[in-house]
């Protein structure tokens, strides 16, 4: 990296997510009326919320050099079992029991890519099919409304719509807890270091007397973990748990937020900043289309540009 | 004879921060080989990449074949006759050798299909003109790395190049399969055809070559007949102060008395090892000298638990010590630097600080925090006392040469206060210089009391390193030397005369 300085591209490909993220603004500035109110702030945090948690979770399973793509399904699983469980039990009991089979969900990926050697992609694919499975079964094929749940229901969907100190979004709790968590451990930790040595080289590693597998254990575990309170949070906000909806395709923007972000695919290292950044850009994206009355179709086929874009930027970067 | 096929006349090429080439000159006659000598970072790769177009060159002119060029891509170089086989082959395991031999240019039928018929004839043809006789049809990847390699030469040939550049050509191959190579080198200068040899072994430039040019610091410091140099000049001329000679140094054997520090007793794994017994005692340097494949590396795997003994026991400290994986060896106090440095040894995009502290850092921890400030002040220490050269302790790994890469992981071992250090092929791909400052580690570990398990292929190196010197053959212990017997002949002697005996019994 030090060989950036003096040389203005390789400084605008560091910064590219960043530059890109500020270019989007500028235009909505000039282009989208009241872009600049409170309103759209609020607008963001809550909606930005499951990506933020998947994505930094996904964050540490792409520096590894995998990749998990079953945390939209452990999101409507977890949603679900919460949903289920909280008028039999509590609201807290029944959030630990999500998180908990989630989280075990997560370290039987991590020991099926570690232990087994098994592609990643593969069995998060298998995965993401039947944990959705599993999620509709428990929620009977049909959604289940929280107004319908009594107490504890209304409840949970107050919790979803409560503004801190009257106008912040909850949300910006949970998103700012994974944030520090990730970043700190990823910066500062000697388990961040040996998740980026295995994601670097997994045989050096090993040599160097790391234990893979319990790494792995652990990235795909927080990776559940977040797409567990991820899938609760989301549901909260819109006050329904659907098996079949809740967190569909959640997976894809949330490794959408990661490589534009610039963490790379073959793994080694993890931007949490960067996938921050990344993730904001796909919101500002999805909500200057929805400011200015363009169809949501526009808004993805816009987010499949800028993602390629991305990897084009960062393809120098990366080697 | 004398045409020259190759000018180079003050090439300069430039990476941000580093002048890498500072108007080198070099000349190649047709059918001579070539060799191109440096130590590394001397600058001889970003000439042969600048050469075959992977780079591009900042100043000065190439002359090839008498017309001037500047090849912008490896195919244009392809195109004009310039043909490389790199250190790592750059062929397809997967599919079958004559796939391999026409990969990119296959020859096509009347209807435009793939005309296999004609590329297996072919093929086989220019094999046997090689005098390698192999099933063309077989995938690549069931053949040896000798076979391969030849298959790489095979390829360059048949583009009818003019000029072969052959970076490292033996660093895979054994003894035998070098003399295979030379064959063809040779055959190949009967044809007409330069070759631009690269290589770090010096009785191999005296054997193979013509002619050679030095290179020091990005600089030309001369070209020479092979005849009118010797090696000893060589590496002077190299390094850029005159070297003293590299002898052994070690007398008398000191250790009988010493208590084992490890010890396998009965190991035995699949087909390579079949019983082996040996020990290992303090402060002492062992060699294990034998062939390629004779099970020398797997005993080194074995005792770092980076793989499991069928069958076997393991003492260390003189108490039976199941060891299960690296972590539970390096537990232990064990250090293990592998034969393979880029797949199993470096982290390679991580920088020069981790790579060097991440073994150690479980130690360097308050409540799984790193403790940046103690990291910083082992990694500095270790960067000067082994003479590390990086532009800082950020930079990652991956862009040092390979001595200093070696050096940053002897220092991620020695700075975890190891017992036994093993060190399998520790000079391989390195300099004449770093190999030097290597061996002088080796002795410093030894005399601090850190026992060393020592593996090269080299005999030269066990000779002036080892105290004692253990030969493996077929998965067993065959010989044992110590002390004053410890000689280059007595040691090929007991390898040589072992496999004489193995043969008489089967007769």
């Amino acid at each position: 990296m030090t060989e950036a300085k003096g040389r203005p591209l390789l400084y605008l490909q560091k910064y590219s997510a960043a530059v890109m993220l500020l270019f989007f603004i500028l235009v909505n500035a000039l282009l989208t009326p009241n872009f600049f109110k409170a309103g759209t702030l609020n607008n963001v945090i809550t909606q930005i919320c499951p990506t933020i948690l998947c994505s930094m979770g996904m964050t540490l399973v792409i520096s590894t050099g995998g990749i998990d793509i079953s945390v939209g399904s452990v999101m409507a699983m977890s949603g679900v079992i919460t949903a289920r469980l909280m008028t039999g039990i509590g609201l807290i009991p029944a959030l630990a029991v999500a998180v908990t089979v989630s989280i075990l969900i997560g370290c039987f990926t991590g020991f099926m890519v570690g232990k087994l050697r098994l592609q990643a992609m593969v069995v998060t694919l298998g995965l993401m099919l039947g944990v959705r499975g599993v999620a509709q079964v428990v929620c009977g094929g049909r959604d289940i409304y929280f107004n319908k749940l009594g107490n504890v229901g209304v409840q949970l969907s107050q919790w979803g719509s409560y503004k801190i100190a009257g106008f912040i979004p909850v949300q910006i709790v949970p998103i700012a807890l994974a944030v520090f968590f990730v970043w700190i451990m990823i910066e500062k930790t000697v388990l961040g270091r040996q998740i980026q040595a295995v994601g670097d080289s997994l045989k050096s590693s090993t040599l160097a007397g790391i234990h893979s597998v319990r790494i792995l254990m652990i990235v795909y575990g927080l990776s559940a973990f977040f797409a567990a309170f991820a899938g609760v949070f989301q549901a909260a906000k819109v006050s329904v748990a659907a098996g079949s909806s809740l967190g569909q395709l959640a997976e894809l923007d949330a490794i959408a937020a990661v490589v534009i972000g610039g963490t790379p695919m073959i793994g080694g290292k993890a931007h949490v900043v960067g996938t921050i950044v990344g993730a904001l850009i796909m919101q500002v994206i999805t909500l200057t289309c929805v400011m200015n009355n363009i169809p949501d179709q526009y808004a993805q086929v816009f987010k499949a540009a800028i993602i390629v874009a991305a990897v084009f930027i960062q393809r120098e970067q990366t080697k | 004879m004398a045409e020259t096929l190759l000018e180079i006349e003050g090439l300069e090429k430039s990476f941000p921060g580093v002048h890498a080439l500072k108007g080198v000159r070099l000349r190649v006659q047709k059918g001579e080989v070539h060799a191109l000598m440096g130590e590394n970072g001397a600058g001889k790769s970003t000439l042969i990449k600048v050469l075959t177009g992977i780079y591009q060159k900042n100043g000065g002119t190439i002359r090839f074949d008498g017309e001037e060029i500047n090849v912008r891509t490896p195919m244009e170089a392809n195109e004009k006759g310039i043909s490389t086989i790199y250190q790592e082959l750059n062929l397809v395991p997967f599919q079958t050798v004559y796939e391999n031999l026409f990969l990119g240019r296959e020859p096509l039928s009347r209807y435009g299909q793939i005309d296999r018929k004609k590329m297996i004839a072919e093929a086989r043809k220019i094999l046997n003109e090689l005098g390698v006789s192999i099933d063309v049809t077989r995938p690549l990847g069931k053949y040896s790395t000798a076979v391969q390699q030849m298959v790489a030469i095979a390829r360059a040939v048949s583009i009818n190049a003019k000029l072969v550049i052959m970076d490292e050509p033996t660093s895979s191959l054994d003894s035998k399969e070098v003399q295979v190579l030379y064959r063809i080198i040779r055959q190949l200068k009967s044809a007409g055809i330069s070759v631009i040899f690269i290589s770090h072994k010096l009785d191999e430039i005296f054997e193979i070559c013509d002619r050679m040019t030095i290179f020091k610091d990005g600089e030309y410091v001369g070209d020479y007949d092979i005849q009118e140099i010797d090696q000893l000049r060589l590496v002077s001329l190299m390094v850029g102060r005159d070297m003293a000679k590299l002898e052994r140094t070690k007398r008398e054997y000191g250790f009988s008395d010493m208590k084992p520090i490890a010890e396998l007793k009965n190991i035995r794994q699949g087909m390579r090892l079949n019983g082996i017994n040996l020990d290992i005692r303090q402060g002492e340097v062992v060699g294990l000298a034998g062939l390629l494949g004779s099970g020398r590396t797997e005993i080194a795997q074995i005792l770092f638990g980076s793989v499991m003994p069928d069958e076997g026991e393991i003492f260390w400290l003189g108490e039976k010590a199941p060891i299960h994986s690296p972590a539970d060896a390096i537990r232990r106090g064990m250090g293990f630097c592998t034969e393979d440095r880029k797949t199993e040894g470096i982290i390679p995009h991580l920088s020069v600080r981790e790579n060097m502290t991440i073994a150690l850092l479980p130690r360097l921890q308050t409540f799984g925090f790193v403790k940046t400030k103690k990291q910083n002040a082992i990694v500095k220490n270790y960067i000067d006392r082994l003479k590390i050269k990086t532009p800082s302790p950020d930079q990652a790994i991956c862009n040092l040469s390979g001595g200093n890469q070696q050096k940053v992981l002897l220092a991620r071992w020695m700075c975890m206060n190891p017992k036994l250090m093993i060190l399998d092929e520790p000079t391989r791909g390195i300099d004449v210089g770093a190999k030097a400052e290597i061996e002088d580690l080796i002795r410093e570990l030894s005399s601090g009391g850190i026992s060393v398990l020592m593996i090269s292929s080299e005999i030269a190196e066990l000779e002036r390193n080892c105290d004692r010197i253990i030969v493996i053959r077929d998965g067993k212990v065959t010989g044992e030397l110590t002390g004053e017997e410890i000689s280059q002949n007595s040691i090929m002697e007991m390898i040589a005369k072992n496999g004489l005996e193995e043969v008489k019994k089967h007769d």
